[in-house]
């Protein structure tokens, strides 16, 4: 199968950068970072469908030469869905503005937990100084709702 | 006979999408709405009937939407999609009247009442229509229509929790369908079908890098929807903040498609692939690492959401073995196990509804306070740790033989694995148990206020409580390790002048509703009945689902039904 290798370039630096602002703690840049992603992901569909050719309607052109109609049927379909699943992040941004002032992915309660574990280790195994159940300046408490 | 069964096919898919609309349309009319929906889900549940005798009886049946044989999309209901919608439309049925009768419509202000019917209708057409997919494309659409309506399911209201729940859930999901996106544009661009009957065939042709690949690539993206370690840490924290009958059809069904969906993936389309190995460590890290996730909870939705996990090993396990044994024996598991988990997480719905809350901390003497309540819980709890003769203890008996039977060490391991398991899922239950249900509220109460320590010298001194261990930012009481949260939670209770009560304060004021709610307990109480009558058949179940996972080993009742004469 012959690949048009700008479409693979174009492609890999549209995932890249996607996956890196899916990375982010605001939910807004994770958005940008979904938009991205997916349409990487579309161009790979154009990739998929080999050779570009004529148009696919039938009798305008010999069967051979016309573009794979199919991974286009796909993209629209993926193109829809990604609007949808957009405009719901959008709202669930605005309703995270809306209650806590900000858009940040918050913690997840049991991995601030662990978290929180292995840093009351850390001091008091270095120094001693702590007893239990006491964090005065536990770096998790400011984020906390 | 076989025609008019074809015409059946689509209808557990269509009916739920023009009952959302109906339903969408009456917005205005609660009644008509709920009498809709309930209708609608009603026929599922008959069509679905006829469709499991048509398929076990006939074979699979197929029908190929707007008749474009070959190349149009392809619906398929073979023995195991049959079981697997009956199942699933009994269950959604049970979870529908339950939140009728929690009248989810007005139960809480804020809630949206109008969208919570047609967005309930989607995911049952999304799962309906998953179970039916013979063609990975409308596989990832239905995905995409149960996801959909989860989110909006799951951030209902938009309370803070729920947003914050809702937004890893979304984020964690949508990358998961990008990945799924991903995987089918490989597939196309390797095979270029994305039907699973044509890639079956085309599959053997392949180099076998780049069909390992490709399985990977699926496996990776369903094993997220199947909550499969280490793609499952999501799944504990965002079930839990939903509305009970939201969790309970998210927890019963939404994973059981990705375990479906891997059923699929490692019969039909890379059946010379099994990758036995892998899937049978992967599976006992799920089992182990769950049920440790579950003992450490001190909330009892929470603690279930772990105990889901883990016994979404079980099933991995079945289908790593890829023998009939195992695979007849995950498809029973995945049957016991819908149900069950759904009716549990109605009855801790029941249970926040009568005592107000679901943390161990504040409850104490629901055995004697509604005893209804605590046989309710006892059946499927029971049910779940595997105790002879309920379903579970047949289904864990079937997956270890098969295990046993396929002799190798990894599935010796897995074996015990699974033993050790069902051993610590009966202790997470029982430590629940003993905690909610046996002790007074009198004596939970008293543990509350000595919990925090420190601030009241004066209330640790007493000796009525139970003997308690600092351990790490913990508090251990007996078995149950109560972590900062709760300690936090515990001075707030105990605080006198706080509007935050417990079950005891709550029982000293008057202010529990005196009876649990009838329509609620109904639904429950059916779906428990229905867990037993899967003890009762097991007999004949597990005779039909040897018959489906002979038929996913054989592979071909299932490529001649869709590829006619073409198939090998």
């Amino acid at each position: 199968m012959d690949v048009n290798l700008t479409l693979v370039i174009v492609c890999a630096a549209l995932v890249g950068c996607g996956v890196y602002l899916l990375l982010e703690r605001s939910l807004t840049r994770v958005l940008v970072g979904l938009v991205l992603l997916s349409n990487g992901v579309n161009i790979m569909f154009l990739v998929a469908s080999g050779r570009a050719g004529t148009s696919p309607l039938v009798g305008s052109s010999d069967p051979e030469d016309m573009a794979d109609p199919l991974p286009q049927a796909l993209v629209l379909t993926a193109i829809v869905i990604t609007l949808g699943t957009i405009a719901f992040l959008l709202a669930m941004a605005h309703r995270s503005w809306q209650i806590n002032g900000n858009d940040d992915v918050q913690d997840d309660t049991e991995d601030a937990a662990i978290r929180k574990l292995a840093y009351d280790d850390a001091t008091s195994d270095s120094y001693g100084l702590t007893t239990d159940g006491q964090h005065e300046d536990d770096p998790e408490e400011d984020g906390a709702v | 006979m076989s025609d008019t069964m074809n015409s059946l096919v689509p209808l557990p898919v269509l009916l739920p999408l023009l009952g959302a609309g109906a339903a969408l349309m009456l917005s205005k009319r609660p009644q008509a709405q709920r009498a809709v929906t309930f209708g609608v889900l009603v026929a599922i549940v008959v069509i679905a009937a006829f469709l499991l005798v048509a398929a076990d009886q006939h074979g699979p049946q197929v029908v190929w939407l707007g008749g474009w044989t070959d190349i149009g999309i392809a619906l398929v209901a073979d023995r195991l999609a049959a079981l697997m919608l009956l199942v699933s439309a009994v269950v959604t049925l049970a979870v529908l009247a339950y939140s009728i009768g929690q009248g989810m419509t007005g139960d809480e202000a804020e809630t949206p009442v109008s969208i919570y019917h047609p967005t309930f209708l989607v995911l049952v057409a999304g799962v309906s229509n998953a179970f039916l997919a013979g063609d990975l494309f409308n596989l990832f659409v239905s995905f995409e229509m149960l996801l959909f309506s989860s989110y909006v399911l799951l951030t209902l209201g938009g309370t803070a929790t729920r947003i914050r729940a809702g937004t890893i859930y979304v984020v964690i999901n949508v990358v998961s369908s990008m990945l799924f996106l991903v995987s089918l544009a490989a597939v196309y661009a390797a095979v270029g079908t994305l039907n699973m009957a044509q890639i079956s065939q085309r599959v053997a042709e392949l180099p076998d890098s780049v069909s390992l690949t490709l399985q990977l690539l699926l496996l990776v993206t369903f094993s997220i929807k199947a909550a499969v370690f280490p793609l499952s840490l999501w799944l504990p924290d965002s079930y839990p903040t939903a509305p009970a009958p939201v969790t309970a059809v998210f927890a019963g069904l939404l994973t059981k498609v990705g375990v479906y969906a891997i059923i699929r993936l490692q019969t039909l389309m890379f059946p010379d692939s099994p990758l036995t190995d892998l899937l049978l460590w992967v599976a006992l890290a799920t089992m182990l690492i769950g049920i440790l996730g579950a003992i450490a909870q001190s909330d009892i939705k929470r603690m279930l959401s772990f105990t889901l996990v883990s016994h979404i090993g079980y099933m991995i396990f079945g289908i790593a073995l890829a023998t009939g044994a195992g695979l007849s024996g995950a498809i029973f598991y995945v049957a016991h196990h819908i149900t069950i988990q759904t009716a549990l997480f109605l009855v801790v719905g029941l249970i926040e509804r009568r005592a107000g809350s679901t943390a161990l901390l504040r409850l104490g003497g629901l055995a004697r306070l509604a005893p209804v309540l605590g046989v309710l819980f006892f059946i499927p709890a029971m049910n779940l740790a595997g105790i002879p003769p309920l379903s579970g203890f047949l289904g864990k008996v079937g997956l270890l033989q098969a295990g046993l039977a396929e002799g190798s060490f990894a599935a010796i391991v897995l074996v015990a694995g699974g033993t050790l398991t069902s051993l610590l899922t009966l202790y997470a239950v029982a430590k629940t148990w003993a905690l909610a249900f046996w002790r007074s509220p009198a004596q939970a109460h008293e543990m509350m206020r000595a919990l925090p320590g420190e601030q009241d010298p004066a209330a640790e001194a007493g000796s009525a409580t139970p003997h308690m261990v600092r351990h790490r930012g913990h508090v251990h009481v007996g078995s149950v390790a109560f972590g900062e949260s709760d300690l936090d939670d515990a001075r707030r209770v105990a605080d006198d002048d706080s509007s935050d009560k417990d079950l005891y304060q709550l029982i000293q004021e008057d202010a529990l509703p005196q009876h649990l709610p009838y329509w609620m307990t109904v639904p429950a109480a059916g779906l428990v009945a229905v867990s037993l009558a899967i003890t009762v058949v097991a007999g004949p179940l597990f005779a039909y689902t040897d018959r489906a996972a002979t038929d996913l080993l054989d592979g071909t009742p299932y490529l001649s039904a869709v590829l006619g004469e073409d198939a090998p």
